[in-house]
C-alpha cells in the first residue's frame, strides 16, 4: 500500500500537470470573484467563506478524472486489480493520494487566499478546519464518481454531473462552518456534522467504489 | 401460488402489463380527469390565497411522485444487484425520466404558485433546494445510462449509483434543512388528520394523487415493454449481421 502510495505521489509530481494545477486554479477563482462582484471589502469579506470553499470544490472536481484515466488507459488499473491489495484498499490509496496532491494544498494554501478576500480576522481558524475536515470526503467521494466513469471515453463533463449532487451535504456543512467561524458566532455543530461526514463516507464510500471498478474492469 | 418473480421472465412480464396496461390507463385518465376538474371547478376558492390555491392538484401529486420514483428505482436497483432480474434493471432505468419529470412538475407549478403568493419565483428554501436537488440526481442517473454502450454495465453502474444517491439525497434533504430556514408550509397531507388541508380540498386532492399513481404505473410498464423490446430488436439485428 505505501508503496503504490509512493508510486502515485511520484507520479503526480513528475507527471506534470498534476500537483500545482489544482492550486493554480484555486487561485484563479479567487482573483475572477473580485472582478466579478466588485473590489468592495465588506462584500468580499462576506461572500469570503463561501468563495473558497466553492473554488476548492470545483479546484478538486477538475483533477478527479485523473485518478484512474491513466492507470486505465495504459493497462496498469487491470494489474493493481489482480494484486493481492484488495480493490477497496487500492480505491483508499488512490483517494488519499488524491487528497494530498490535491486537498491538502488547498487547505495550506486557504488562509492566504482568505486574505485576498479580507476575510475577518476570526475567520481563518474555522476556514482552514473546515477544509481541512472537509477535501478528504471531497476526495473519497471523487474517487467514487471516477471509479464510475472510468471506462467512458470523454466522461469529464459526465463526472462532474454525478459528483457535484453528493458534494453537496459536504459543501453545506464546511461553507456553513467557515461562514459562522467569519461572522463570529459557535461554529462547532457544523464542525461536528461535517467531521461525521468526512468519516461516515471515508469507512463506508470505498466499498462502492471498488464494487464500481469491479463493474467497469469485468 | 404464482410469485412475483415469475414476471422477472420478460415474457411473462409483457403479457401481464399488456392485459393490465388499457385498464390501468383508463383508470388513470379517469381518476385524473374526474379529480382535476372537481379540483379545478367544483372547489370554493381559499380566502386568503383565491384561486391560486388549485394549482395543489398538480403541485402536491406531482412532488409525491417524484420522490416514489425514485424509491421505486431504489428497490427495483436493488432487485437487479441482488437477483439479477433484467425486467428489475430495465423498469429502474424507464421509471427515471418519468420521475425526472414529475420534479420538473413540481418544481415548475410550485414558482408559478409562489410568484402570487410568496411574491417570488423562487426561494432557497430547504424543500425547494432539496427538490432542485432530487432533480439534479435523476439527471446524472439518467445521463450514465446513456454513456455507457454494455448494457449490463450500465445497469450495474446505475444501480449502484442509485443506492449511493439515495443516502446523499437523505442527507442533503437534512442538510438544507440546517442551512437554510423554511417558507414552504408544511405538510398539506399526513395520516394523523389534524393538520390536513380541509374537506373540500381533501377529497378532489386524493382522487388526483390517485391519479398520478396510476399515471405513474402505466408509464413505466409501458416505458419498460418498450426497453425490452428494443433489446430484443438489438439482439435480432445482432444475430442477423452475424449470420
Amino acid at each position: 500500500m505505501i508503496a503504490l502510495l509512493r508510486r502515485d505521489l511520484a507520479l503526480a509530481v513528475r507527471a506534470g500537470g498534476g500537483f500545482g494545477l489544482g492550486l493554480a486554479f484555486f487561485l484563479i477563482v479567487v482573483t475572477l470573484v473580485p472582478f466579478g462582484v466588485g473590489p468592495d471589502g465588506g462584500l468580499l469579506a462576506r461572500i469570503a467563506p463561501g468563495v473558497l470553499w466553492v473554488g476548492a470544490l470545483l479546484a478538486c472536481l477538475l483533477s478527479l478524472d485523473r485518478i484512474f484515466a491513466l492507470d486505465w488507459e495504459d493497462g496498469s488499473l487491470d494489474l493493481l486489480a489482480t494484486a493481492p491489495l484488495p480493490l477497496e484498499g487500492l480505491v483508499s490509496i488512490k483517494a488519499l493520494a488524491h487528497w494530498i496532491v490535491t486537498g491538502l494544498p488547498l487547505v495550506l494554501a486557504a488562509p492566504f487566499f482568505g486574505v485576498l478576500l479580507s476575510l475577518p480576522l476570526e475567520g481563518y481558524v474555522p476556514l482552514t478546519l473546515s477544509l481541512a475536515l472537509g477535501t478528504p470526503a471531497l476526495s473519497v467521494i471523487g474517487t467514487f464518481g471516477a471509479a464510475l466513469t472510468v471506462g467512458i471515453k470523454r466522461g469529464g463533463l459526465l463526472l462532474s454531473l454525478l459528483v457535484l449532487p453528493l458534494y453537496m451535504p459536504t459543501l453545506i456543512f464546511g461553507a456553513d462552518m467557515a461562514r459562522r467561524g467569519a461572522e463570529g458566532f459557535d461554529w462547532s455543530t457544523p464542525g461536528f456534522l461535517l467531521a461525521g461526514i468526512t468519516c461516515g463516507v471515508i469507512a463506508l464510500l470505498p466499498f462502492a467504489s471498488a464494487a464500481v471498478l469491479r463493474v467497469n474492469l469485468r | 401460488m404464482a410469485s412475483i418473480w415469475e414476471y422477472a421472465n420478460p415474457n411473462n412480464f409483457i403479457d401481464t402489463t399488456d392485459k393490465l396496461l388499457p385498464w390501468i390507463s383508463i383508470l388513470a385518465v379517469l381518476t385524473l380527469v374526474v379529480g382535476l376538474v372537481w379540483g379545478f371547478f367544483f372547489t370554493p376558492d381559499d380566502y386568503r390565497q383565491g384561486a391560486t390555491v388549485k394549482i395543489i392538484y398538480l403541485h402536491v401529486p406531482s412532488a409525491l411522485m417524484a420522490i416514489n420514483a425514485w424509491l421505486m428505482m431504489l428497490v427495483a436497483s436493488l432487485i437487479w444487484i441482488i437477483r439479477r432480474h433484467h425486467v428489475s434493471a430495465l423498469a429502474a432505468r424507464a421509471a427515471a425520466p418519468i420521475g425526472a419529470t414529475m420534479t420538473v412538475i413540481a418544481l415548475v407549478t410550485g414558482a408559478i404558485w409562489g410568484q402570487p403568493m410568496w411574491g417570488t419565483w423562487w426561494a432557497w428554501d430547504p424543500r425547494l433546494t432539496s427538490f432542485l436537488i432530487l432533480f439534479l440526481f435523476y439527471l446524472g442517473y439518467i445521463a450514465l445510462w446513456s454513456a455507457i454502450e454494455n448494457d449490463d454495465t450500465a445497469a450495474d453502474l446505475t444501480a449502484v449509483l442509485c443506492l449511493v444517491g439515495s443516502v446523499f439525497a437523505v442527507l442533503s434533504r437534512y442538510a438544507v434543512n440546517f442551512w437554510n430556514q423554511g417558507l414552504h408550509q408544511g405538510a398539506s397531507l399526513s395520516l394523523d388528520k389534524e393538520e390536513n388541508v380541509a374537506d373540500v380540498f381533501y377529497h378532489p386532492l386524493l382522487l388526483s394523487i390517485a391519479g398520478f399513481i396510476l399515471l405513474f404505473i402505466a408509464l413505466v410498464f409501458l416505458r419498460t415493454q418498450t426497453e425490452i423490446r428494443a433489446r430484443r430488436m438489438r439482439a435480432l439485428l445482432t444475430r442477423e449481421r452475424l449470420s
